[in-house]
């Protein structure tokens, strides 16, 4: 049985926190487990949480007229899902809905966030983690667009 | 006064003359690849190796470079899988059994498969990036016990777009395959991401593996940043360069990027020798 201090540690954005960060952002989590086909989360509504998924697969979508849900990405074991939470206007950019069988810590996003805001150090040290994060979405999001496998004549 | 002639051998024939070959067998791999099985009408090319490549002679339209993408264990015929996208692929795609066309080679140099025994192995393959790795594949499952770990790792553009769907079932009984695409609709249960989304969970020791990348040139730049992020020293990491091939001999320089010819001196580069090269724009 593992301590929640102990799974988030196994995720690169958590992995390095000294116990006393570990142990404050623990305490704002919780583990979920959630059925394959059920929603995280749903775009447009408030966004106070976030998951580090442990097990399972879960897709972000968004709703496209004349062709339904699209996924825009999966997110699968150590990833983060959710980073609505970290920004106003605090509302979720995209849908999550679980493919394969979540097992999850999912965070009180609004308790990290009164922490960061009460320990400066331990708020920019998160922040600096989740920019990573977000940066190496971002670069995946790149890749996507520029269409890497388009049509070469030959 | 009769001249006695030499005989035809491949030394006189010279690598710039096509060898015909009969399609045996032809399969549609998706909706616009196709795998040709060729055997020579008469005389053969030497045996080819795994990341080696042919000319493939459209007899009236063109010559393109195809990787091989058969099993070198079975051996027989000469296998290519080839995306019909240009005048000369379309025109091969569009060959029935029984058509004849031209080959030369093999030309290029191979994997260095023996760099990977006793190390985890990594195959990265992008779009139609996968089949010069599946001699790989398919000599490791023949070979099994000489590697630890194996991982093939291989991003689409859509699930339409991917290659060998049922073969990759067969093979997650023996190997770690995982499999994503850049877009997908509704249908599709797997994961969507770019390639490189899949080298962070995959199961192997950064610290002693090799891995064999092969896809478009910025798939395999991210890819190897990947790579390096999650510990894989820079020298065992191999790639495999696409640029435009001609003569397949290193004589027309169609496929020079700086100092070194793609036909000749690849396709199979190691990621800290080439990597400089592909910094350069104006190469």
């Amino acid at each position: 049985m593992h301590t929640l201090d102990e799974l988030i540690v196994q995720s690169p954005v958590f992995d390095g926190l000294d116990p006393e960060q570990l142990e404050l952002v623990a305490g704002c989590g919780k583990n979920v487990a959630v059925d394959a086909g059920k929603r995280l989360f749903r775009e447009g509504d408030p966004a106070d949480t976030f998951f580090l998924v442990r097990h399972g697969l879960v897709a972000l979508e968004t709703y496209v007229p004349n062709r339904g849900q699209v996924t825009v990405v999966t997110v699968g074991p150590g990833e983060i899902c959710g980073w609505s939470w970290l920004v106003p206007p605090h509302r979720w950019r995209l849908t999550a809905r679980v493919v394969e069988p979540v097992r999850a810590v999912e965070f009180d996003g609004a308790c990290l966030r009164r922490k960061c805001e009460e320990d400066p150090v331990l708020g920019y040290d998160l922040l600096s983690r989740f920019a990573g994060d977000l940066a190496d979405h971002l670069q995946s999001a790149y890749m996507q667009v520029i269409d890497v496998y388009g049509d070469r004549t030959s | 006064m009769a001249i006695a002639l030499p005989e035809r051998s491949a030394v006189a024939r010279g690598a710039m003359t096509p060898l015909p070959y009969r399609v045996v067998r032809k399969r549609r791999e998706n909706h616009d690849n196709w795998t040709l099985e060729l055997e020579p009408v008469a005389e053969a090319i030497e045996p080819i190796g795994p990341g080696q490549f042919t000319m493939l002679y459209s007899f009236g339209v063109g010559e393109v470079p195809i990787s091989t993408s058969g099993d070198l264990e079975r051996g027989g015929t000469l296998v290519h899988t080839i995306r019909a996208v240009g005048a000369v692929t379309k025109a091969l795609c569009a060959t029935k059994a029984g058509d004849v066309v031209g080959v030369r080679g093999p030309f290029g140099n191979t994997w260095p498969i023996a760099a990977a025994e006793g190390r985890d192995l990594l195959l990265v393959g992008g779009g139609v990036g996968l089949p010069p790795l599946r001699p790989v594949v398919y000599h490791a499952l023949a070979h099994r016990e000489d590697f630890r770990r194996i991982a093939v790792l291989y991003g689409g553009r859509t699930p339409d777009d991917l290659l060998f769907r049922r073969e990759l079932d067969r093979w997650r009984g023996r190997l770690d395959v995982d499999v994503t695409v850049d877009a997908a609709g509704a249908g599709w249960t797997g994961k969507v991401g770019v390639v490189t989304k899949l080298i962070p969970p995959a199961a192997f020791d950064p610290a002693d593996a090799v891995a064999f990348v092969v896809g478009p040139e910025i798939m395999m730049r991210f890819t190897a940043r990947a790579l390096l992020e999650r510990g894989v020293p820079a020298e065992r990491i191999w790639i495999s360069m696409e640029r435009t091939m001609r003569c397949g001999v290193g004589l027309c320089g169609h496929c020079q990027l700086g100092p070194t010819l793609i036909c000749r001196d690849g396709p199979v580069y190691r990621w800290d020798e080439l990597a400089p090269l592909l910094e350069v724009p104006e190469l």
